[in-house]
């Protein structure tokens, strides 16, 4: 093995034993509420997958969750911490929402499109601030962003309350598109194919969401802009030196930050409420830095990862359903110990996992 | 008094599958200067890391003056009477000398007693061993020379009977560095002993009673001072013959590359770095700017490749005038042909975490050679990689290895391979062989000269005296942010420029 495979094996392994133990202890929990632990993890696993509807909601999840993360790991690659996932989904989603509203008569096809462009741009704008904020004048991006998801929480609130909401209605939520600016179902899709699946929210923005993916991984490890922008986030002297501008790449960071997870919005709102609501985004912005450091900010980390939340989310609502000891607290602790343990201690067995690999790596050389 | 301050019997330290330290054994005699040289990475400083507790030893026994001693920190150091004078010291900088030499003795409840008590001791040590200090003097006013002073008082004051010296010369001028000689002499004379720490061998020569070589983690040798000399300690080192002087034709310098006018710079605490510098260098010459670190070089290297900007004054660079006002970067000072190798490659030069071929496109990542339309050609940023790796000589030669995974020497040479091979007009280099090996050392001096017979430019910025005078056709020397002479490197000697370095003008002396 080379240097390069022994890492990788141990960046596995270390994530693996380290998942199993945050499913071990979740495990003991339940056994000690007396509840048969297997028994949960069977439902879960079958509520996550064991059919069609469950599938489509945890790949669902898993395409928010994708959005958020890589929205977080640009920022990681470029040395910030973007707390503010949150905000800028929310503003991103209002674009699209705003958007759909005043374009409902034209086709999808031109829509979408300038929906993609419309999130990028506020949610940008939306990271780009704090971005601006700390490359001109050094206020810390965790502070910063923090205060722009409140700011934006208000200023959602305060639209949907007073401008957006039809009269006659009383919940805080905008008129529904028309229909021709909604993003095809999963089942919708299928069905042009003459296969029959259960409606779920799950649609088109899924593969939409594989494609950011991608274009992420291209961008951050072969393109000269991510070169830069690695450069900035690993050795900011180095950056100086090597002629790169800072305070610009920390702009662009930011602002690509914000327009992918602006692009929940896109999931949410044109793909699946078809209408403006309060809190459409809520925890996912969150939820998406533990997904990306869980994936180790790498996009193939964070697809594995987001479908692990996603598992988590779908298979904790049936878990919570099916079995009456368990409410979605536990759910909760659950997802609590797996931020826990392949997040905050995710180098507690790494010593031990290394010196296991090299010794196998040297018997078998 | 025993007769044997330290014996390290078949002493074994692996880090991983690194072996730092194989089967060593070390005895050093109470009362005398015993030096210990060696390559960086040759495992001196781990040797010493495990007499002084830092690290454990894997297997090997330890015995302090001829008792079997178990080491487990720096604490259980301090109590067999080791004491230790880092290489960067571990002063408070705000703290009074006495508080410093004080702190983590201190007893009882009001601390204004056991200072006061210790007030006395201190005194007394001071003039035992000639350490005169002012013990209310706050550390961050004192030069380096009594910093240094307090960190061996300090050792003192705990009782060392056997000090450990770690690079001690580093930030000292020659003129500084004679006097921490006098003081080790008088330490050995009441009886002290010393180890010495240095890949300086004219140290090593000039104080040390018996030298030992480390090579590759072993012990290779120990000599008695008097029956070796620079030579054949050289070799040891390496493990082959060295060339310690640097063969080199007389200058021929041509039209003026770069010139330098009235640069005047305060940093962002209003400090007055360089004051008034003016400097031309021409073609096919190298300029070398001696100078105690800290003296300002850094900050005038920052400014003249763009890295900080310029306040004051102008820089000429090929005939292209630069002024405050054009705003420049280090990517624009690239671009009228200059190139830099930095003073600290792993701050500055390098990457460390990346791998090679990423490291060599640094600063050069828009060349149109490395990049497609959208993506960029990773086969041209290799191929370029190998090739570079192979002229100067990088081992392993694979550009997919992160860089952290090379020895000290072979980054050196990544980096100084990634500035030449480009091949400008105007070479600045900052402390080319800082952690250098003695044979990259070699390499990279030869090739630095073979860049000014090839009629380029070379601007040279170190604090090894010895590297300057080798090297530089003129020298000119910097002392608290000033020019303070230019000196032909023919006439040179250490003596002039060591006072020139200390601020004192000809004249004036």
């Amino acid at each position: 093995m080379n240097e390069r495979q022994v890492n990788d094996l141990v960046v596995t392994l270390v994530t693996v034993t380290n998942l199993l133990l945050a499913f071990l202890i979740s495990g003991v929990v339940i056994w000690a509420l007396g509840e048969d632990p297997w028994f949960a993890l069977e439902t879960m696993l079958y509520g996550a997958f064991g059919y069609d509807e469950g599938l489509g909601y945890t790949l669902y999840y898993t395409t928010n969750f994708i959005f958020t993360a890589l929205g977080f790991a640009i920022g990681f690659h470029c040395g910030l911490f973007n707390i503010g996932a949150e905000g800028q989904a929310y503003i991103g989603g209002l674009a699209v929402g705003l958007l759909c509203l005043w374009l409902e008569n034209w086709s999808l096809w031109i829509v979408f499109p300038l929906a993609v462009i419309a999130s990028i741009i506020f949610g940008g704008i939306w990271g780009a601030i704090p971005g601006y904020l700390k490359a001109r004048h050094g206020s810390h991006e965790v502070v910063t962003t923090i205060m722009f998801n409140f700011i934006a929480s208000v200023i959602m609130v305060y639209l949907l309350s007073h401008v957006l909401r039809p009269p006659q209605e009383m919940s805080p939520e905008s008129r529904d598109f028309a229909e021709n600016v909604w993003i095809p179902q999963m089942h919708e899709i299928f069905g042009w194919f003459g296969f029959e699946i259960t409606q779920t929210p799950l649609n088109g923005t899924f593969f939409f969401a594989l494609i950011c993916l991608f274009l992420v991984w291209r961008f951050v490890w072969f393109t000269r802009w991510g070169y830069e922008l690695r450069t900035v986030g690993t050795n900011e002297s180095a950056a100086v030196y090597a002629g790169i501008n800072v305070s610009k790449n920390i702009i662009i960071a930011m602002i690509i930050c914000g327009g992918l997870s602006g692009f929940v919005g896109i999931n949410e709102i044109m793909g699946s409420s078809h209408r403006i609501m309060l809190n459409f985004q809520a925890g996912i912005g969150f939820t998406g830095i533990a997904v990306s450091l869980i994936g180790r900010n790498h996009p193939l980390g964070i697809l594995l990862a987001a479908l692990l939340f996603g598992i988590l989310y779908q298979g904790g609502a049936e878990l919570s359903f099916e079995v009456q000891a368990i409410d979605r607290h536990m759910v909760v602790l659950i997802q609590g110990l797996v931020v826990l343990f392949a997040g905050a201690l995710e180098n507690l067995f790494r010593p031990q996992i290394e010196q296991f690999v090299k010794q196998v790596a040297i018997r078998t050389a | 008094m025993p007769n044997l301050a330290i014996q390290l019997t078949d002493i074994n330290k692996n880090f991983g599958n690194v072996c730092a330290n194989k089967n060593v054994s070390l005895t050093v005699k109470s009362g005398t200067i015993h030096g210990i040289v060696g390559e960086n990475g040759a495992g001196k400083s781990t040797l010493m890391s495990v007499l002084y507790g830092f690290y454990q030893a894997d297997s090997g026994s330890i015995a302090v003056l001829e008792k079997q001693t178990v080491i487990r920190s720096a604490h259980d150091a301090i109590q067999a009477g080791i004491g230790m004078v880092h290489q960067h010291f571990m002063l408070v900088d705000t703290f009074t000398v006495l508080e410093n030499v004080v702190l983590g003795t201190e007893s009882g409840i009001s601390l204004k007693e056991s200072l006061r008590a210790s007030e006395l001791e201190l005194k007394r040590l001071e003039k035992e061993y000639h350490l005169e200090v002012d013990i209310n003097a706050t550390i961050n006013t004192l030069p380096v020379g009594l910093q240094q002073r307090v960190e061996i008082l300090k050792a003192l004051y705990r009782g060392a009977e056997i000090l450990i010296l770690d690079e001690p010369t580093g930030v000292l001028t020659p003129q500084e560095a004679d006097h921490l000689f006098r003081i080790l002499d008088e330490l050995r004379e009441q009886g002290k002993t010393v180890i010495l720490i240095t890949h300086k061998l004219r140290e090593i020569m000039a104080i040390t009673d018996y030298v030992s070589v480390m090579r590759q983690g072993e012990m290779v040798a120990h000599r008695k001072t008097s029956e070796t000399n620079r030579e054949e300690l050289a070799e040891l080192m390496v493990g082959r013959k060295v060339l310690l002087r640097v063969d080199k034709a007389p200058a021929n310098p041509g039209r003026t590359v770069l010139s330098v006018d009235n640069l005047d710079y305060k940093d962002n605490s209003g400090i007055h770095r360089l004051k008034d510098v003016s400097f031309e260098v021409h073609s096919g010459e190298i300029v070398g700017v001696a100078g105690v670190s800290g003296n300002g070089q850094s900050e005038l290297l920052d400014i003249i490749t763009g890295i900080n900007p310029l306040q004051n004054g102008t820089i000429k660079i090929n005939d292209q005038e630069i002024t405050p006002e054009s705003r420049v970067d280090a990517a624009s000072m690239r671009r009228l042909g200059m190139a830099h190798v930095p003073e600290d490659r792993q701050r500055m030069g390098l990457v460390t975490s990346f791998t090679a071929s990423e490291n060599i496109i640094l600063g050069y990542h828009k060349d149109p050679a490395y990049n497609g339309l959208i993506e960029m050609d990773s086969d041209a940023i290799t191929k370029s990689c190998r090739e570079q790796m192979e002229h100067f000589d990088v081992r392993p030669g694979n550009p997919l290895l992160r860089v952290s995974l090379f020895s000290g020497g072979n980054q050196q040479k990544m980096v100084v391979a990634r500035e030449m091979e480009r091949n400008t007009d105007l070479l600045v280099v900052g402390q080319p062989t800082r952690g250098v090996d003695i044979g990259a050392i070699e390499f990279i001096h030869r090739q630095i000269i073979a860049m000014r017979d090839a009629n380029k430019a070379v601007l040279l910025v170190s604090v090894e005296l010895d590297e300057i005078l080798s090297l530089s056709d003129r020298i000119l020397v910097m002392f608290d942010g000033q020019i303070m002479g230019e000196v032909l490197a023919k006439d040179a000697n250490e003596r002039d420029i060591g006072l020139l370095m200390a601020g004192i003008r000809k004249e004036a002396a």
